[in-house]
């Protein structure tokens, strides 16, 4: 407790917000608040690189451990099948009529109807995809002497924005930097990002994605295959 | 089911594995977990969002496993088995840059601030939600994340890497 003891108050406060402000998971309010408050003091500001670190290798960890097997998923559906049928909801608002209608579909029926939506799902964002990357095509950075349309070529970072960048950034970001989505939206939000049209040394990639990071708009980036 | 089931699966696996430690035991808690979502479907609110209420769930799940393993067995299960994962080759090369030394203290944390940090950082919950989610006070949340932070700052110090906080 005497770690924060030491520090002002209001300091003290500001410096408990950093965590969530570089998730960008503050309200508006506080977001403000520590902003100026960062704007101001050079120290706080030190320490919330140190937190904007601790983010990105959170996130790099997490990223790391993998996926359960279809096993899991294969168990759940036997344990469903193995459930006594629901008993009618007693509720009238639209949520419980919702609700009741999805209990009465047998596992097996609601997992057909599921993997419809999950295919429309998947066309709607293939659409999505292909808008974005006709779009960013051409701002995509291209050497004059090997352009290339292999979506295996080029050096390449994963990208995850900061929550409270807005559409309106990311494409100034990408543009600024003449950097083009070469994939996703992936699991947890990351994008791969072709940072440059054919292969560079690590050194230089590494170089490059050190000096993105620093953008406010990045809330996580690493290099990549 | 299959698309709650689908969009959530992994970060609720990855939260569950974070907290047992162990692949096959949090492999067996997502289906348990799920199962229970199925079960109580009918009883969300949504008075919080769904993703928050999933992993309060998911918790409830790996600490009730967490408390039928004999102390023993928690002891074996060292922290490189988590740490193993990021063991690959190219991985192990860096194994000395800052990133590297950083991740690995974040798995010698005690379970209470993996669980805190891994909620802002990596489930990005707000305050609010981690409370829910842990269930303790908002301002217990700040304190216990502080804690948790300063104690990431020591283990970083004692692997020679001093950030000049706290």
């Amino acid at each position: 407790m005497n770690a924060m003891k030491q520090e002002a108050p209001e300091r003290q406060e500001i410096e408990e917000l950093l965590p969530w402000h570089a998730a960008g998971t503050l309200s508006r309010r506080d977001a403000q608040r520590v902003e100026e408050a960062l704007a101001r003091d050079p120290e706080l500001a030190r320490r919330y690189a140190l937190v904007r670190e601790e983010f990105g290798e959170t996130i790099h960890l997490n990223e790391t451990l993998g996926a359960p097997s279809p096993r899991a998923l294969e168990k759940l559906f036997a344990k469903i099948d193995t459930e006594p049928a629901r008993r009618p909801a007693t509720s009238f608002n639209l949520g419980g009529r919702i609700t009741e209608f999805f209990a009465s579909l047998s596992p097996r029926t609601l997992a057909w109807s599921a993997s419809a939506a999950v295919f429309a799902i998947l066309l709607q964002a293939g659409l999505l995809a292909n808008i974005v990357l006709k779009e960013t095509k051409t701002a995509g950075y291209e050497t004059a002497s090997a352009p290339t349309t292999d979506p295996d070529v080029g050096a390449f970072a994963l990208i995850r924005f900061a929550p409270q960048a807005s559409s309106d950034d990311i494409t100034k970001f990408l543009e600024a930097n003449k950097l083009s989505i070469a994939a996703g939206p992936m699991a947890g939000g990351l994008y791969k990002v072709r940072v440059a049209g054919t292969g560079i040394p690590k050194g230089e990639l590494a170089r490059i994605v050190k000096k993105l990071q620093e953008d406010k708009v990045v809330g996580f980036i690493a290099t990549t295959e | 089911m299959q698309v709650l089931y689908a969009r959530h699966h992994v970060r609720v696996y990855r939260f569950v594995l974070r907290l047992v430690r162990n692949e096959a035991t949090a492999e067996d808690l997502i289906s348990e977990v799920f199962l229970d979502i199925w079960r109580q479907a009918g009883k969300f609110e949504g008075r919080s969002a769904a993703a928050t209420w999933m992993l309060s769930i998911a918790r409830f799940k790996a600490l009730s496993a967490l408390r039928r393993r004999p102390e023993e067995e928690l002891d074996d299960e060292t922290v490189e088995q988590i740490e193993d994962h990021a063991d690959d080759p190219e991985t192990a090369l860096e194994k000395k840059d800052k990133g590297s030394a950083l991740r690995q203290c974040l798995t010698k944390l005690s379970a209470d601030h993996r669980e805190i940090i891994d909620l802002v950082y990596y489930h990005e919950k707000s305050v609010e939600e981690v409370a829910e989610i842990v269930g303790i006070p908002e301002a217990t949340v700040k304190t216990r994340m502080f804690y948790a932070r300063k104690k990431l700052s020591e283990l970083l110090k004692e692997q020679g890497i001093d950030r000049g906080w706290p």
